[in-house]
């Protein structure tokens, strides 16, 4: 059995230790915030401006000019600050994000990340997601194997436009954990019950197994 | 620079700035934090080809969208069209050109022109198309890419709080590019909630010193549209 989308968040949320900084991704690393492990106090950054970003705001508090960098209306923790974009985007580049989780369309075994345009499609733009990528001190792609196509998603050398180049440390799929390894993706823990023949066959690069999965 | 910066209201603030072709820089990150006043009276002046330098330039129809519903856009520099159906189907028509800066190389562009910075060399972008035509220096063993500043004819920001001398303050996430796009123009105008008394701001709270700001006026009753309404429910955790 693969990884369910919560069970891919939660060994996300696995990743975060007490006292980082953390920055996630629009889409489903938002959910990590849900699942952060008992015991453990993250402080989350927003990349429009916000620092110690709470949960979405009850009915009755919500106010429009309170929002996170998807847009969506959210609250502010006691201790939390707010800031120009200028001095957020500091805060990315100059390292002092512990970390950023983030979505990925291809990660390739170099750690180049793709994650912000298809050729052929109406893009969006990047916004935050190439600083996020270049500057945070550890970035961690949180996605799908393989396309709803099959087309593999953990790939020798990227095929679509790169966010940014060797930025990935890690890679969370339905299948498992992954780190680029510059020339193959090192298997480092495997969801329950998939194969490795599965995941070699699935992965459009070379995978190699570390000992302790099994 | 006239000596009283107050004016009435957006009509008289923008009184003699507006024209075709011109650039104008507008603070707001998406629906938040937007000069509404300014954008209906900018709307309503029907100059044309404008060159729109702002994160968004709008979204769902509101906020800048007004000014790309008009057709009175030719560019837009910005980091993001998602959600900003009129931007991207003007852009797929080719009526409106775009060109797409990364978030925070945005910010730190306009923050390079209010400076007087001749650019600065930035990670972000580096062996992405962000990069193609731009000059890639090793600096110390990392690769950096060179962007250069911004700069515009006219800034129209929004403040929560402003004061005769033009010093601002802002509120919560509604500050983002606002005081950034101040510093960076010609003419800057700021739209402010509330219009206080010289003196009434604590120099240490403003967050714009007024040296930024050539014309101020109140608006009240602003729309502040959500772009998306998210809560948790009352009971249980969030």
């Amino acid at each position: 059995m693969s990884w369910s989308q919560d069970q891919m968040v939660a060994r996300a949320a696995a990743e975060i230790a007490d006292g980082m900084y953390v920055n996630l991704g629009i889409g489903l690393p938002t959910e990590v915030a849900n699942r952060i492990p008992p015991g453990v106090t993250v402080t989350l950054h927003s990349e429009n401006g916000l620092l110690g970003m709470g949960p979405f705001p009850l009915d009755a508090e919500v106010d429009p000019q309170i929002i996170n960098a998807g847009k969506q209306t959210v609250t502010i923790l006691p201790g939390g600050s707010v800031f120009d974009s200028a001095l957020s985007f500091a805060m990315i580049r100059g390292g002092h994000i512990d970390l950023a989780i983030l979505g990925g369309l291809e990660v390739a075994v170099s750690g180049d990340l793709a994650n912000w345009t298809v050729p052929g499609k109406m893009t969006t733009g990047m916004g935050g997601a190439m600083d996020l990528a270049a500057g945070a001190r550890r970035v961690i792609v949180l996605q799908t194997h393989a396309a709803k196509n099959g087309a593999a998603k953990l790939v020798r050398t990227l095929s679509l436009p790169a966010t940014a180049l060797a930025c990935t440390s890690r890679v969370i799929t339905d299948l498992g954990v992954f780190d680029p390894a510059g020339d193959h993706f090192k298997c480092i823990e495997r969801a329950a019950n998939v194969t490795d023949d599965e995941i070699t066959a699935k992965t459009g690069a070379t995978v190699r197994f570390a000992p302790t999965v099994g | 620079m006239a000596s009283n910066k107050v004016h009435a209201d957006a009509s008289a603030a923008l009184a003699g700035l507006l024209r075709d072709g011109m650039t104008i820089m507008a603070g707001g990150f998406g629906l938040s934090g937007n000069a509404e006043r300014c954008i209906d009276e900018i709307a309503r002046s029907g100059v044309r080809g404008l060159h729109i330098i702002s994160n968004n330039c709008g979204n769902q129809g509101q906020g800048l969208a007004i000014l790309l519903k008009g057709r009175q856009v030719a560019r837009v520099l910005c980091s993001f069209i998602g959600g900003n159906p009129d931007l991207a189907e003007q852009y797929a028509a080719g009526t409106v050109a775009v060109e797409l800066s990364p978030q925070g190389t945005l910010a730190e562009r306009i923050r390079a022109g209010g400076a007087g910075l001749g650019g600065f060399f930035t990670p972000t972008g580096v062996g992405t198309s962000v990069a193609e035509g731009k000059e890639v220096r090793d600096i110390d063993g990392k690769r950096y890419v060179l962007e250069k500043p911004l700069r515009a004819d006219l800034a129209i920001v929004r403040a929560a709080v402003g004061d005769p001398d033009g010093n601002l303050r802002f509120y919560r996430t509604a500050r983002a590019f606002n005081p950034l796009c101040a510093t960076a123009a010609r003419v800057t105008v700021a739209e402010v909630d509330h219009l206080c008394g010289k003196g009434e701001l604590d120099p240490d709270d403003i967050h714009l010193p007024g040296i930024f700001v050539h014309r101020i006026f109140e608006a009240k009753d602003h729309k502040n549209p959500i772009e998306f309404r998210t809560t948790r429910p009352t009971s249980g955790t969030p």
